[in-house]
């Protein structure tokens, strides 16, 4: 293995423990907090999540605008990024399905594997489900349609 | 307001975290998108490094405030499998969730994911409002 590649894995291990941490000091580990905001009409609202939304985005907005000067990352020859603007059915319709699983339990996908190591019963069946859901998207209906 | 500091500040380390991943790998720290590929057995690598490190976030957090982070789940075991298979095919179809589209996409201004972060934000409020007024 080069000594690139080696430096790539320790940016992602280091980048996924950052997330991971981010993910219990916002409190978005907890399905509680997530229904919280998304139940409007519960009479107490927990408005949180917006908190951990806009901090992320302006944190982000910054690392995109040093991208956009940048010939590549430091670690490759270039950036991987989605350039698809079309917005189709499944883009919408996917999204769609994922809120409402999202609403049914207050997980998603970050924070369902960051808890894991938590060892709550819950929270294997969810990462299994979820797990299930992927696989049966796609080999099984991405391929189909 | 003080009571929202940690989500402000855990927030803007998810932002780092995406950002660090952006400049130097070049890739989009979408959970939903790393895991896909993983399953996938793409770059298992880096990605796998990436789920790691993840699966380390509650232990880090409770190194340095020392206990765990607070997790109630309410809902009941058939309502989270049904819950964990939408969000799986959901986010896979909808190629990404809160993180890829609901940060990075943001932060880029993707057309993309401005329409899938509202789609899945107004489709969890429907969700959850109705569950709430339900039970």
């Amino acid at each position: 293995m080069s000594a690139l590649a080696i430096a790539r894995i320790t940016v992602a291990l280091l980048s996924g423990a950052l997330f991971g941490y981010g993910l219990s000091l916002s409190g978005m580990v907890d399905p509680a907090r997530v229904i919280g905001f998304l139940d409007i009409a519960s009479g107490h609202w927990d408005p949180s999540l917006m908190f951990v939304l806009g901090g992320a985005v302006c944190v982000a907005v910054i690392a995109v605008a040093i991208q956009r000067r940048l010939p590549r990352p430091v670690l490759d020859t270039q950036f991987h990024i989605p350039e698809r603007t079309d917005i189709d059915a499944r883009l919408v319709g996917g999204s769609a399905l994922f809120g409402i699983g999202w609403g049914l339990a207050g997980f998603c996908p970050g924070p369902a594997l960051s808890a894991l190591t938590t060892g709550l019963t819950p929270v294997l069946l969810f990462i299994a489900a979820m797990i299930a859901g992927m696989l049966l998207h796609d080999r099984v209906l991405a391929k189909a349609g | 307001m003080s009571a929202y500091w940690p989500s402000l500040f855990g927030g803007m380390v998810l932002g780092l975290s995406a950002g660090l991943l952006l400049l130097l790998n070049g890739r989009i720290a979408g959970i939903s998108g790393i895991v896909g590929r993983l399953l996938g057995g793409h770059q298992a690598w880096v990605n796998g490094a990436f789920v790691v490190g993840l699966l380390g976030g509650p232990a880090l957090y409770a190194a340095a405030h020392g206990a765990l982070p607070a997790m109630t789940v309410s809902a009941s075991w058939p309502v989270v499998i049904l819950a964990g298979l939408l969000v799986g095919i959901g986010t896979r179809m909808g190629s990404g969730c809160t993180s890829g589209h609901g940060i990075l996409g943001l932060a880029r201004l993707s057309k993309r994911s401005i329409v899938a972060t509202a789609s899945f934000l107004l489709a969890g409020v429907a969700t959850a409002t109705l569950a709430g007024l339900l039970s």
